[in-house]
């Protein structure tokens, strides 16, 4: 049963028709148009679908459309400030920390809210952080360089 | 999934009321399990009715010598709230240990604990520290709330409001953790406090359990030696892809001694 929701998505108002079961990532990747979130497994396993609803990374794989009434979304589109690469995402290619780049918007927003609460991440903070971030190619050991550098220059 | 009519209540008395008038309702608290459920289609409700906007379901504060912590509190809120982790350390840990950083900041204690999954961690720490299960209706000790596999005490339109945890003098939670999900294969909460000494254990059988072997031992002697000779028995433990019953009777032992030695 179709029903409008309101909401705000990297800072715009946003108002869509969506059914019940309408999970948050198909709202964003195919009403919206914002396909940097990606669905990696579909199961909340992966991490590669990973937003911010209300400043807290979630798997939007996992949420409804619906749940996010009122709510203020940030995905990967909304990270940059126009043409200028976030600190977190100049850090992930000056440490390569991706290769083919699927999982990596996940890995950045969920790098985001680590430091929200953590500014100086250690590197076994940021691994364990990661347990819900999957990477099939590069090992992680770039990933956790990236994030430890990308904190260092939010830091300033 | 199957599509369903969803609903938001803002009160409890709404989402009861909506819950009774659905064809075949389900509560959705944090949606981590349940919307991996729906999207296999392994249920498909007619209505869906969200617990989220309803505050009387949130918040975590102390109440006298227990810590009332809101079934809509998430598990991320209780690894990290202050009360808890200056008053029962071994809950914040346990709750921080659960799936990872993305579901912490969804799933819900209310919800976990409604759903009874056999590899649940939050059972064995309300079975230890002897909680007590608030509802819409009344009041259910935790010994009596978790009845069976994915069963609990709850009636019909009966929902979770919050978790009365006794401060105990000392608790820990061991758990073997499967390294893919982070689920207990076993996980143990040893705790003595004014619940007395309990043994709890999760993961390992179809529902959460208490030891009373394990209970009278440490009672006489709390220390992880008082459990060297106990063997709990593989009879009715579960077996999967992960771990016999035999092991998982054997990691029952392990985390156990080390939920004792933890205690201090």
């Amino acid at each position: 049963m179709p029903q409008t929701i309101s909401l705000t998505v990297n800072g715009k108002p946003v108002t869509a028709e969506v059914e019940g079961r309408t999970l948050l990532v198909q709202l964003l990747r195919d009403q919206l148009g914002l396909t940097g979130t990606h669905v990696g497994c579909d199961t909340a396993q992966c991490g590669a679908c990973v937003v911010h609803v209300d400043g807290q990374s979630v798997k939007s794989c996992n949420l409804l459309a619906v749940q996010a009434e009122g709510a203020e979304v940030r995905t990967i589109e909304g990270v940059a400030t126009g043409d200028e690469l976030h600190p977190m995402q100049a850090a992930f290619r000056d440490h390569h920390g991706l290769q083919c780049g699927f999982c990596t918007p996940g890995m950045v927003m969920s790098a985001l809210d680590l430091v929200k609460n953590n500014p100086d991440p250690d590197e076994a903070e940021i691994r364990d952080w990661l347990d819900g971030n999957l990477c099939r190619c590069t090992g992680y050991q770039n990933i956790v360089k990236a994030i430890r550098a990308g904190a260092q220059a939010m830091r300033g | 999934m199957y599509e369903f009519a969803y609903h938001r209540p803002a009160t409890i008395d709404e989402a009861v009321a909506a819950l009774e008038a659905a064809g075949d309702g389900k509560l959705l608290a944090g949606g981590q399990t349940l919307i991996p459920t729906l999207k296999q289609r392994l249920a498909a409700p007619t209505d869906l009715i969200d617990l989220g906007a309803i505050p009387d379901l949130k918040g975590i504060r102390a109440e006298g010598s227990r810590i009332l912590v809101g079934a809509g509190a998430t598990h991320a809120e209780i690894a990290n709230a202050a009360d808890i982790r200056d008053r029962i350390p071994a809950l914040a840990d346990l709750a921080g240990g659960i799936g990872d950083p993305q579901v912490r900041n969804r799933g819900t204690i209310g919800g976990a604990i409604a759903n009874n999954d056999p590899a649940a961690d939050y059972p064995a720490a309300l079975l230890a520290l002897g909680a007590t299960v608030r509802t819409n209706k009344r009041e259910i000790a935790g010994d009596d709330f978790f009845t069976g596999l994915f069963e609990t005490a709850l009636e019909p339109a009966e929902i979770v409001t919050a978790v009365a945890f006794p401060v105990p003098e000392a608790a820990a939670y061991a758990s073997f953790r499967n390294p893919a999900s982070g689920y207990p294969i076993a996980g143990v909460m040893v705790a003595r406090g004014p619940a007395g000494t309990r043994v709890a254990i999760t993961g390992a059988g179809p529902c959460a359990f208490r030891s009373a072997e394990m209970e009278s031992a440490l009672a006489a002697t709390f220390s992880a030696d008082a459990l060297a000779d106990i063997a709990i028995p593989a009879d009715g433990l579960n077996a999967d892809i992960h771990a016999s019953a035999a092991y998982r009777a054997h990691l029952v032992g392990v985390m156990a001694r080390r939920a004792v030695a933890a205690c201090g």
